[in-house]
């Protein structure tokens, strides 16, 4: 009976942020790489704990804010030296100082959303659903309970050992498996 | 060492433990708490009637507002009083006042979280959602404010058949791109720090329609710590961008009257005169929002007396900043020796019967009114921090006014000269905005989160393992 194919991983429920980096670093140091913590809060040091480097987000900022000034700048040399000059006040036509407020206000605005939408984009958001949505429990991660879930993806996942790896860890309540499907039934009215 | 020994030059920092300096934690609440108390304000607590006489009554200003504007739009602004020489006076002077109440907002959201300062947290989504809804109502004035408003997208650059570009050399179309930028880029940042809560509030949710409403703003969220230490990591950025967008923003309205020749406009002082204006009538009404919200919801614990005492030194600090910024003015003014600015600061002093007694009253209210704030003691009582910011509002608001019909009644020719006065209209839309205001801080105080509780969560002793705290 391999309820493999139907397993998205194996979840253990934890009280502390403490115990959860504990709990990651013994799951890095056992060799399990396809898993991810679940926390009401950023909890410091937990993403280095998980294998994480450093994002590509600024760099992506930076590229949104040079592309934003970009623009900003091109579209006030072309329109004002180019396509429709005029005299205003004497100034020259390209009157750079005074095309400033402009390109750093569109050099903010795309580096904002450049922010945004890339950090929406990395994250994989929106996701509506998930498997980890699954496990009635979960809904608690957002409140005040620490998750831990080893994926079946990952090579070393074996139904019955990670189980009890996880069950070492001490966690509290059991070890929780993760259905890839939502099980049919009346949802919470 | 006495703990009565007053600390005037702050050499050693006090260690919390002295219990000198207040940490911001909210006191006896952990993780389940934080979460029942702040969703409950939400799910639990029954619309009572203070709320909804608070509604009630600001949507009769609402309709107020919407009945003056479709008459304003239908007629044209004469039905203002302005008037040549005074071609501008409440409508500029609502959009600057309302611009300025928002920055307190994204001072507090981005440059404080640069500064690492946990006071900010009981009080950045209470004051991010302020400042979205004072640019949205600073944002209408300038639309409604113009001779033909059919014609407002003219305002922007878009392609079209006629060869026409906005004029990039005005500091009114820098206006556009600022005011555009700063809602955006607020409205972002605030429903950016939302996400984690709404899913909060997705997961405590009971009804199913509710569930699918806060499920579908909260767009799958599921707290995994991959997506917090890239959110973590975009919070910041956006709080590096907005900071500098707070001081550009308004040091560009206030590039509305420094790049004009009018007398007492033409000023380079203006921009960080009005950003300190601006911080200070913002976090006067911070203040005068988070008093009551604190009361009426019993979040005692979580914006406490000594957040509330930060923002009041915040307040006194911009009003010296303000006072320095007349002082300045008036006598520069003077030691110039042009004849025209001169007389234009001497008659805002001592035109009675003209403009005289607002100019003072404005100084009473954003000089000398916030001085009580020295005291420590009074600083800590809510009812003087409430009438002091109803106080700074009000100045404020006359100093925007005075600056704007001073100027343009009295200029260059004594035969263009004039006075202002406002019509019933102009009442009605200034009302109105403020109506509008409120019922949209109403509403977000109602369904929304009204606190960020996966940052106060994060505040709370043993948040991040072994070590305590930040």
């Amino acid at each position: 009976m391999n309820t493999q194919a139907s397993v998205y991983g194996l979840m253990a429920e934890f009280l502390t942020a403490q115990e959860i980096l504990a709990a990651t670093r013994s799951a890095r140091q056992a060799g399990y790489r396809a898993m991810d913590a679940y926390t009401p809060y950023p909890v410091e040091g937990l993403a280095a704990e998980l294998g994480m480097r450093k994002s590509p987000l600024p760099f992506v900022v930076l590229m949104g804010g040079l592309v934003g000034g970009g623009v900003g700048v091109f579209m006030q040399y072309y329109s004002m030296t180019i396509n429709y000059t005029f005299n205003a006040g004497g100034r020259p036509y390209n009157s750079w100082p005074a095309f400033v407020p402009v390109v750093f206000e569109l050099l903010i605005l795309v580096g904002a959303l450049a922010a945004f939408l890339g950090m929406m984009f990395l994250n994989g958001l929106p996701h509506p659903h998930h498997p980890v949505f699954n496990v009635p429990q979960f809904a608690r991660s957002s409140q005040d309970r620490f998750f831990l879930c080893i994926e079946a993806a990952d090579p070393q996942f074996d139904r019955q050992t990670t189980a009890e790896f996880l069950a070492a860890l001490h966690p509290h309540g059991e070890v929780i498996e993760v259905p890839r499907e939502s099980s049919p039934g009346p949802t919470v009215a | 060492m006495a703990a009565s020994t007053p600390q005037l030059w702050n050499e050693a920092q006090p260690s919390p433990a002295d219990g000198e300096r207040p940490d911001y934690v909210p006191a006896g609440h952990d993780l389940s708490s934080v979460t029942e108390k702040i969703s409950s304000l939400v799910f639990t607590r029954p619309t009572g009637l203070g709320w909804l006489g608070c509604f009630g009554f600001s949507n009769v200003l609402v309709l107020i507002f919407l009945g003056a504007v479709s008459y304003l739009l239908l007629m044209g602004v004469g039905i203002w009083g302005i008037q040549i020489p005074n071609c501008w006076a409440f409508d500029i002077t609502n959009f600057v006042w309302w611009i300025g109440i928002g920055h307190a907002g994204t001072l507090i959201s981005a440059f404080l979280l640069l500064m690492h300062q946990k006071w900010r947290t009981s009080i950045n989504r209470i004051a991010e959602a302020m400042t979205i809804f004072a640019v949205m109502c600073a944002g209408m004035f300038p639309l409604l404010h113009m001779g033909r408003p059919w014609f407002f997208y003219w305002l922007m650059p878009y392609s079209n058949t006629m060869s026409l570009w906005p004029q990039f050399r005005s500091a009114l179309i820098w206006d556009v791109f600022a005011v555009s930028t700063y809602f955006t880029v607020s409205l972002m940042f605030w429903y950016m720090g939302m996400i984690p809560d709404l899913a909060t509030l997705r997961d405590r949710a009971t009804n199913r329609l509710v569930r699918i409403v806060y499920g579908a703003l909260a767009l799958g969220w599921r707290n995994s710590a991959r997506h917090w230490q890239r959110f973590e990591m975009a919070y910041l950025l956006l709080g590096g961008l907005a900071t500098p967008l707070v001081i550009s923003v308004h040091s560009v309205v206030s590039a509305d009257f420094a790049t004009s020749v009018v007398p007492a406009w033409h000023e380079t002082v203006f921009p960080p005169y009005f950003v300190a204006g601006a911080i200070f009538s913002g976090f006067a009404m911070v203040i005068l929002l988070c008093v009551p919200i604190r009361h009426f919801y019993h979040l005692e614990e979580f914006i406490t007396i000594d957040h509330l005492d930060v923002m009041a030194k915040l307040v006194l600090a911009t009003s010296l900043l303000t006072s320095y910024g007349y002082l300045s003015e008036q006598s520069l003014s003077w030691y110039t020796g042009d004849v025209v600015e001169g007389y234009t600061y001497w008659f805002r002093l001592t035109g009675f019967g003209q403009y005289a007694l607002i100019t003072w009253t404005l100084f009473f209210c954003n000089t000398i009114a916030p001085q009580i704030l020295w005291i420590r003691p009074l600083r800590r009582k809510q009812s003087v921090l409430v009438i002091v910011s109803l106080l700074v509002l009000v100045g404020m608001w006359l100093e925007r006014y005075m600056i704007i019909t001073t100027s343009l009644s009295r200029d260059f020719l004594p035969s263009s000269w004039g006075f202002f006065t406002p019509t019933i209209w102009d009442l009605a839309i200034y009302f109105g905005s403020v109506g509008v205001f409120l019922a949209a801080f109403l509403l977000f105080a109602r369904v929304a989160p009204i606190l960020s509780m996966s940052e106060t969560r994060a505040l709370l002793p043993g948040a991040h393992g072994p070590e305590v705290g930040r």
